[in-house]
């Protein structure tokens, strides 16, 4: 264990052996993130997560968000367990008729100010899945929608930058 | 032998490929379900149509498979489940989207049906109302006992169900799980659809299994339609299907460890897991290779650093995972969370058919890949991992073991794979006509079920997830555990709520 803990201090392998054409990209636009939250909210920015009947692709890449190579906490980006602690509701799929009331209540359960976020094509408008007997379509017919990220899904990249976007719309309306 | 030369049956269903499918009369239905409470058949899938029903069995010894139609002429068929149990949650679907009635039904509460869609029986094609009870929780009884009731929206970024548990102090009593929060009406959305629209919702099944599931997709759509896949396309399906076992195994790993608290596990791993995400943006143009399997085939070709990405993923995961093997082997306080927690019983995993992780960790030797050899799999060596202890810890082994063979996989893939054409036009105007195929997605075998019509639109399709007979056992091995230690077990099980669900 001590071995590759001391490894892991070394491993280098990240930016190695050829770093990423994107990864200082990304290491900007999740700084700026983080400026804009500071800016907007004046502190860290909570995000709670709710699948309203994705397909689980969405989760996947939401997921993706928290490993080394983007490692969102650095920049201030939180996922939180309760919607009493969030700031931001991330909603992802066509919203099954039988999520649709657990997803009310969490955005009800959510204090304000707060923001929802649609990620991925089925919670813009349903998707692949719309007209479905099963579902309602998009997050906004549900509740309101402040922004949608696009993509089926949406890559962690796409994601950051679609949070970006909504700091800086949030901080622009102020 | 045959299945169906031990089941009397009416007749055979010609256009059925590549096993056969007999319509049976209530003795031959009673002599199949027999066959599954004796143990000498395997229940594979259950499913409806709006006046018949299918049972899809699998001869373990043989690698045989059959499938079995009941015609619910009176709109009810013998119930399979009240003799049967791994039936029953397909059971009570059946009922849910076509409202047949299973006779002497022991349990016919709703299962995907929360009285949410403003309809019943949506398959049926009848606008039909049923009785809306508020659904009852099976009872525990005893002192102090309590319950705590969690989901469908879970703390973490997880997919949504709802967890009823029982507990006296520390201890679960009892679990029991009513999902059906993630159905979606996928199979009345694929009526109608063209193969390309299918597959694409094939594809979204369960977003994990994006190329199991297009893969099983296509294949059930090959068989039906009695058509080759050209050889580099064979290659190139197998080689995505891997590169996603590998990416989930690593996710696994990670968030089972994660869930022991033991962090350092769930970064390692989490970085392995993004370079094979990484390595299929570059070779297929999208992280999870959605899209890329079709029917005939695969839509586009593998991009030309996609081999050199590949096989630097191959090396990357050589050099690194050997020392995680070793951290997760050598970590006290990690094996005592996961040796002997969550154990599913060797005889439950046999008579519920789990396949994937969940079932070779309780010693059921089973893989699609092996059991039924579909290509490039029969020209390809490979181990199948099976271990006896059917803990968490052995789940993980077993998981340890198929990133290993994985790997190999892919490296024979890359030194077989010559160049040449990627699909095969379906062809138009063959009349109707039915497939079946099973594919080994990384949680355990997907099996598909279509009937195209003449002019090769979807006319049913059925989607079966492994997880349907592995989410039950979740339930029996969390009995007596404790509660903080549920989920370490869910996730060692990692089964699928959306490909549950449909
Ligand atoms: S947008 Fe795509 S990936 Fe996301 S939930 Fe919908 S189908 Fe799945």
């Amino acid at each position: 264990m001590r071995k590759t803990l001391l490894e892991s201090l070394t491993y280098g392998s990240l930016t190695e052996p050829a770093p990423a054409p994107d990864d200082s990209a990304l290491a900007e636009l999740a700084a700026k993130v983080d400026r804009a939250a500071q800016a907007t909210l004046g502190r860290s920015l909570a995000i709670r997560e709710v699948d309203a009947g994705s397909c689980n692709g969405c989760e996947l890449e939401i997921h993706a968000l928290s490993n080394a190579f983007y490692d969102v906490e650095r920049f201030g980006l939180r996922f939180v367990a309760s919607p009493r602690h969030a700031d931001v509701l991330l909603v992802t799929g066509p919203v099954t008729k039988n999520m649709r009331q657990a997803l009310e209540r969490t955005y009800n359960a959510t204090p304000d100010p707060k923001w929802v976020v649609a990620v991925g094509g089925c919670a813009i408008d349903g998707g692949l899945f719309r007209g479905s007997y099963a579902c309602v379509g998009g997050v906004s017919e549900t509740i309101p929608v402040d922004l949608h990220i696009k993509g089926c899904p949406p890559s962690p990249t796409d994601l950051l930058k679609g949070l970006l976007a909504l700091l800086e719309h949030v901080s622009g309306k102020r | 032998m045959g299945i169906l030369d031990s089941i009397p049956h009416v007749n055979a269903i010609l256009s059925h490929r590549p096993w056969p499918r007999a319509v049976v009369t209530e003795a031959g239905w009673q002599a199949a379900i027999d066959r599954l409470v004796e143990g000498g058949l395997t229940l594979l899938g259950f499913w409806g149509e709006p006046a018949a029903v299918h049972l899809a069995l699998l001869d373990g010894g043989s690698a045989d498979v059959a499938v079995v139609t009941y015609e619910c002429t009176a709109g009810a068929f013998p119930s399979v489940a009240s003799r049967h149990l791994p039936a029953l949650r397909l059971e009570r679907t059946i009922h849910d989207l076509f409202g047949l009635v299973p006779s002497a039904a022991d349990d016919l509460r709703p299962w995907l049906d929360h009285d949410a869609w403003g309809q019943s029986y949506p398959l049926s094609g009848r606008n039909a109302s049923r009785e809306v009870r508020p659904y009852q929780f099976l009872p525990a009884e005893g002192e102090a006992l309590h319950q705590v009731a969690v989901g469908p929206v879970h703390a973490g970024i997880i997919e949504p169900g709802h967890f009823r548990f029982t507990a006296n102090g520390e201890h679960v009593v009892r679990l029991e799980q009513w999902l059906g929060y993630t159905h979606k009406g996928i199979e009345l959305l694929m009526q109608g659809a063209n193969l390309e629209a299918a597959a694409k919702l094939a594809n979204r099944t369960s977003g994990d299994s994006a190329v199991a599931y297009a893969f099983a997709f296509a294949r059930a759509a090959e068989a039906a339609l009695d058509i080759q896949v050209p050889r580099r396309a064979i290659f190139l399906r197998a080689l995505m299907a891997e590169v996603e076992r590998l990416a989930n195994h690593f996710g696994d790993i990670g968030a089972i460890c994660n869930d022991a608290s033991f962090a350092l596990m769930h970064a390692q791993t989490g970085i392995l897991r993004e370079r094979c995400l990484r390595a299929a943006d570059t070779a297929f143009g999208h992280r999870l290779m959605m899209d890329v399997i079709v029917p005939g085939g695969v839509a586009r070709d593998v991009s030309a650093d996609g081999i050199p990405a590949m096989r630097a993923l191959l090396a990357e995961i050589r050099k690194v995972f050997p020392r995680l093997i070793e951290l997760y082997d050598n970590t006290a306080s990690l094996q005592d969370r996961t040796v002997t927690t969550g154990i599913v019983k060797a005889d439950y995993a046999r008579q519920f058919g789990a396949g994937g992780y969940v079932g070779r960790a309780s010693g059921r030797d089973f893989d699609a890949r092996r059991t039924f050899a579909y290509a490039p799999y029969d020209q390809l060596s490979f181990e199948v991992p099976v271990l006896e202890a059917g803990d968490v810890n052995a789940r993980v082994w077993i998981r340890i073991r198929e990133v290993e063979q994985s790997v190999e996989l892919i490296a024979q893939m890359l030194d077989l794979m010559e160049p040449g054409e990627i699909r095969n036009a379906p062809p138009a105007g063959r009349g109707g006509c039915e497939g079946l195929a099973l594919t080994e997605a990384f949680r355990g075998d997907v099996l598909a079920w279509l009937r195209l019509d003449g002019e090769l639109r979807v006319e049913r399709c059925h989607l079966r997830d492994a997880s349907w007979f592995q989410w039950p056992l979740l339930e029996t091995a969390i009995e007596g555990n404790i509660i903080a230690d549920f989920p370490l077990c869910n996730k060692s099980f990692n089964c699928s709520y959306s490909g549950a669900d449909l």
